[in-house]
């Protein structure tokens, strides 16, 4: 029994009937299904442990304290990062990112640039919009070939001393495209940039040393990786995060307050204001664990292997054109696709008469559609439970989407 | 059990009212959020009605579907009664059962031509 056929049987939703089919779950990259673990853990803590954490003197608060800071332990090993004051619990990827651009955006002045790329998620986008209208910064993008590929020669001449940040996935949301990021942080040092990779994509599915990679921030979401919605991590060099004045004020992230100013806390609560995710930190220590026993590395070939079969068997198809680099070795868990003619909300409505449930639309990636110059696509993706008979089932229905309209 | 009913099938397939008109009196044209899809739609008034309907995009079946029922609904009448239109007519039109998250879809063309309208009537 392969990796996939043994995982499902931890995960209780993929038990469930659809429209009168057995639930062919292909939509991870927007939100993983949960373990049994996972839920159990959430479901424990709130029955046995509940209280709020850090200041609560009884032994709910000691508890509740002791499994938040515990699953700060957990995500830090688990992505290779230095030290615990290294990673920040947020509610997921889209605040991780936005908390580096209203701290860093402070430290930026009008003409200063900050360097994303064309197929960033809006996450990774707007933030930084907002930061350009507020400091007078300059946004600029590094183009997408044809091919699903970052144009590596332009990323290269639009780094300049002027560049302050560069922001960019490190697995694409759409095509896949795991971009050379290491290599990337390093030519951005080199400009003198700081750099946020949105490994919103890739914890999930591959492994990730975040201080191997080098990068001064890495944000990703527990929901995308077995844990519950409402928990994120950002993960910040310390150098870079003991220069920066937190993003938001509150309890929590202060030593000592007087009323007309305050002494903040130490890292990593300097940047986790108010009452924290901690219940999602709870189940995320969970997600962590269980990927953990699985191994990344077999993780991330089981879902690859998925990803060639599909791109194979969707690419049989008349009709349908596949999107993002051909190689699968060179891809995420995700396959973008369209079936000519067809709306990708219809296909998506169509196949989800059979039970199987895809992503369709643009993707919160609207900028990366218009490159392409489609209105979007439908999107098959992956996880540790997803099987062959799963990407069986994807290319039957997708075969017979012309019949239904 | 079919995806569409018949009705939107149909239309989707053989659109009755697609197309553009070379001098508009008004014409409008907006984003669906959900999807990025665009509807255009262009018509001509004699006197306070819709004489003549046209419209356009990139779309879904059912926005496709909706935008046409509606122009054929529409032409001939006053531009005052299509103000007072609503979504639920079109989906009886349509009929079809239309899930929330795909009403939006529905409504898009009919949120195009009155935007057109109410712009068209503020001198």
């Amino acid at each position: 029994m392969n990796l996939g056929e043994r995982c499902r049987r931890d995960f209780p939703i993929l038990s469930r009937v659809v429209n009168g089919r057995p639930l062919v779950y292909l939509d991870s990259a927007a939100s993983s299904q949960k373990p049994a673990s996972v839920i159990e853990a959430v479901q424990r803590y709130y029955e046995t442990s509940h209280a709020n954490v850090h200041r609560s003197i009884h032994t709910l608060g000691e508890e509740a304290t002791e499994l938040y800071e515990g699953a700060r332990d957990a995500v830090r090993a688990f992505i290779g990062a230095r030290g615990r004051e290294e990673i920040v619990f947020t509610r997921g990827t889209t605040e991780s990112i936005n908390l580096v651009a209203q701290a860093v955006g402070r430290t930026l002045a009008a003409g200063d640039e900050i360097l994303v790329t064309e197929l960033e998620h809006h996450s990774n986008l707007v933030p930084w919009q907002m930061v350009c209208r507020d400091r007078g910064t300059v946004l600029r993008a590094v183009p997408v070939l044809p091919d699903g590929y970052l144009d590596l020669d332009a990323y290269a001449r639009l780094l300049s001393p002027r560049t302050r940040v560069v922001a960019l996935a490190h697995v694409s949301n759409v095509l896949g495209t795991i971009n050379p990021v290491a290599r990337m942080v390093e030519q951005a040092h080199r400009a003198g940039a700081l750099v946020l990779l949105d490994g919103a994509q890739a914890v999930p599915h591959l492994p990730v040393d975040v201080t191997a990679l080098g990068a001064d921030f890495y944000a990703f979401s527990g929901h995308k990786m077995l844990g519950p919605t409402g928990i994120g991590v950002l993960h910040g060099r310390r150098e870079v995060l003991e220069r920066l004045e937190p993003a938001w004020g509150g309890g929590e992230m202060i030593k000592e307050v007087w009323i007309d100013h305050a002494q903040w806390n130490d890292l990593p609560w300097r940047f986790e204001p108010g009452t924290p995710p901690i219940a999602g930190a709870v189940g995320l220590h969970a997600a962590v664990e269980y990927l953990g026993k699985l191994g990344m590395a077999q993780v991330s070939a089981h879902e690859q292997a998925l990803t060639a079969l599909a791109m194979e068997a969707l690419g049989r198809i008349p009709g349908v054109s596949l999107y993002g680099p051909a190689n699968p070795e060179m891809k995420g868990a995700v396959v973008a696709f369209n079936v000519e003619g067809i709306h990708p909300h219809d296909g998506a409505a169509a196949l989800d008469l059979h039970g199987i449930a895809v992503r369709a639309g643009h993707h919160c990636a609207q900028p990366l559609m218009k490159r392409l110059g489609i209105v979007g696509t439908l999107r098959a993706s992956f996880s540790v439970y997803s099987t062959a008979l799963d990407v069986q089932r994807l290319a039957d229905g997708v075969a017979g989407i012309l019949g239904e309209l | 059990m079919p995806l569409y009913s018949t009705v939107i099938r149909d239309r989707f397939r053989r659109p009755r009212y697609r197309g553009s008109i070379e001098r508009p009196d008004v014409s409008g044209e907006d984003v669906n959020p959900l999807c990025g899809d665009r509807v255009r739609v262009q018509a001509r008034l004699d006197d306070g009605r819709l004489v003549e309907a046209r419209w356009t995009g990139d779309c879904c079946a059912i926005s496709a579907a909706s935008a046409d029922v509606l122009l054929e609904m529409v032409t001939g009448q006053p531009a005052a009664r299509v103000r007072e239109l609503t979504p639920e007519s079109i989906l009886e039109r349509l009929d079809s059962d239309i899930r929330p998250s795909r009403m939006k879809c529905v409504a898009l063309p009919l949120t195009v031509l009155q935007g057109a309208l109410a712009k068209e009537a503020t001198p």
